[in-house]
């Protein structure tokens, strides 16, 4: 079958998560990554979503982190407060999925603003979860298209630490943290090293040993189509 | 003690021009009837608080309702920006908008500082981000361990303002599903509001609900629909399409300004 490279990253990025972890979910690629591993290898991995809704189980994929079905799915639903306090701080959640506007070689992200501060060329959303999601959990899971835009020399705002980020799934390929730098450890299939260093604003550290990812086998695909076509609520 | 009064009168009576506001709401049950009316009434130099300001926020932004944003997200849920919000910040239109961000952790611990009457919220945040220099955030010393915590002053909003599914005669309040911040948003406000579905005779446990007694609320107001386009659990979903809708809506000054006039000032209050 064919495949399209955002459908190259949502299925790598889900091959990450393991059935026993309990992972921390934004709205969008990490969403769509998680869910996708609930329906192929990992079932009963534990969706946990910044409403307060813990161990939801979606048939459709969510518009909002605070979507009706994931309170009716879920195994509890706790308050903001709780979730961010008893939950995340206190160290319950192994898994954190994160997506950025902007990257650095270290991992640090920015979801805050293009430009300076106080005079933005564009103001982002903001942080949200992420500053103690990238702090808490044991290992972070970035998802990102990459592009030199995206992953830059120097980040225009640090939103988030880069300590624990353990991957970075991007639509090219699949970088690691190596002596603290993030490292081209993998690419997918069709994608050259030069593709991807050519989407890097930064000298790109290359391993020596680069993977060629697994395309998407058949099951994975057809979950991952099945889970798009059925939309928003 | 709760008075069951009209929308309309509640907002008149109990905000004001340069009052702080938190009307809150996590995806669900956000009350955008109340924002609405606010709107109406045509209430200025707001300090606006919110974790997750969204539509209704970009609406009272929009009209010039605020001086000022508290919040720790501000976007489109699954859809994008905020267009009235973005165009205050990067272009100061209708008016400039000052920015205090945090965290959700952050803000969620100042919530409930502000409900359990502490000056400050304690958690284990921020440190390393480039937020520290641009919001009100300070380290503190934990004295039994040593370990360094921050610390985030408590939000104590002047009108604290949230929907929920019921309330009783006496004004008794439950809310249930995704119940978010706000518990807290009432008991950490001076004064509050409470929309609600419908009035019941009498409150049924819900598992999950969230009881807020009559007592710690000042005004209920009976506003079905009154989340729409949020949700209210068990009585109507979520209408993603206006979300994706408010995104063109929203994008242009004029088409903005002119649905605000045809939807919202020209509508009478629910």
């Amino acid at each position: 079958m064919t495949f399209t490279a955002d459908e190259m990253m949502a299925v790598e990025a889900a091959r990450r998560l393991r059935n026993d972890n309990v992972c921390f979910v934004g709205i969008g690629l990490p969403s769509v990554a998680a869910n996708l591993a609930r329906r192929t290898h990992a079932p009963n991995c534990v969706l946990v979503y910044e409403s307060g809704t813990i161990g939801a189980k979606p048939t459709r994929l969510p518009l909002s982190i605070g979507d009706g079905e994931l309170a009716e799915t879920a195994d509890a639903v706790v308050s903001v407060p709780e979730m961010f306090a008893y939950w995340l701080q206190a160290g319950r959640i192994d898994i954190g999925f994160l997506g950025a506007a902007q990257i650095d070689r270290h991992g640090n992200l920015n979801s805050t603003v293009i430009g300076d501060y106080a005079t933005p060329k564009v103001r982002l959303p903001g942080g949200g979860g992420a500053p103690e999601i990238a702090t808490s959990v044991a290992d972070v899971f970035v998802m990102l298209r990459q592009t030199p835009r995206a992953f830059v020399q120097q980040l225009d705002f640090k939103t988030s630490r880069g300590d624990r980020v353990r991957v970075v799934v991007t639509d090219l390929g699949i970088l690691e943290p190596r002596d603290g730098e993030l490292t081209l450890v993998g690419v997918h299939p069709g994608v050259s090293v030069d593709d991807v260093r050519a989407a890097t604003g930064w000298a790109l550290q290359v391993a020596e040993d680069v993977a060629v990812t697994e395309p998407p086998t058949v099951l994975e695909l057809e979950a991952l189509r099945a889970l798009e076509a059925a939309g928003h609520e | 003690m709760a008075e069951i009064v009209t929308l309309a009168e509640a907002v008149r009576e109990l905000v004001h021009d340069g009052d702080t506001v938190a009307l809150e709401g996590f995806t669900h049950l956000i009350p955008n009837a109340a924002g609405r009316e606010v709107i109406r009434q045509g209430l200025r130099d707001l300090t606006l608080v919110r974790m997750t300001p969204d539509v209704v926020y970009d609406q009272l932004i929009g009209m010039g309702a605020a001086r000022k944003l508290v919040f720790s997200w501000g976007g489109n849920p699954g859809v994008g920006s905020l267009h009235r919000l973005r165009d205050a910040v990067e272009h100061g239109w209708p008016a400039p908008l000052e920015l205090e961000e945090h965290s959700h952790a952050g803000m969620a611990a100042a919530y409930a500082a502000g409900a359990s009457n502490l000056p400050f919220g304690l958690l284990r945040g921020y440190a390393g981000t480039d937020l520290v220099e641009r919001t009100r955030v300070a380290t503190i010393t934990c004295p039994f361990t040593g370990e360094e915590l921050a610390a985030v002053p408590a939000l104590r909003p002047d009108v604290g303002i949230i929907h929920a599914q019921q309330a009783d005669r006496h004004g008794n309040v439950q809310l249930w599903g995704i119940t978010g911040v706000q518990k807290e948003t009432v008991l950490c406000s001076s004064r509050s509001i409470v929309t609600v579905e419908e009035i019941v005779d009498e409150l049924e446990p819900r598992p999950g609900g969230v009881v807020l007694p009559a007592w710690v609320i000042g005004a209920v107001a009976e506003a079905p629909g009154g989340a729409r386009p949020s949700y209210a659990h068990g009585y109507y979903d979520r209408d993603n399409e206006f979300y994706v809708a408010w995104n063109v809506i929203s994008r242009d000054r004029d088409t903005f300004s002119s649905w605000m006039q045809e939807h919202v000032l020209g509508a009478v209050p629910a």
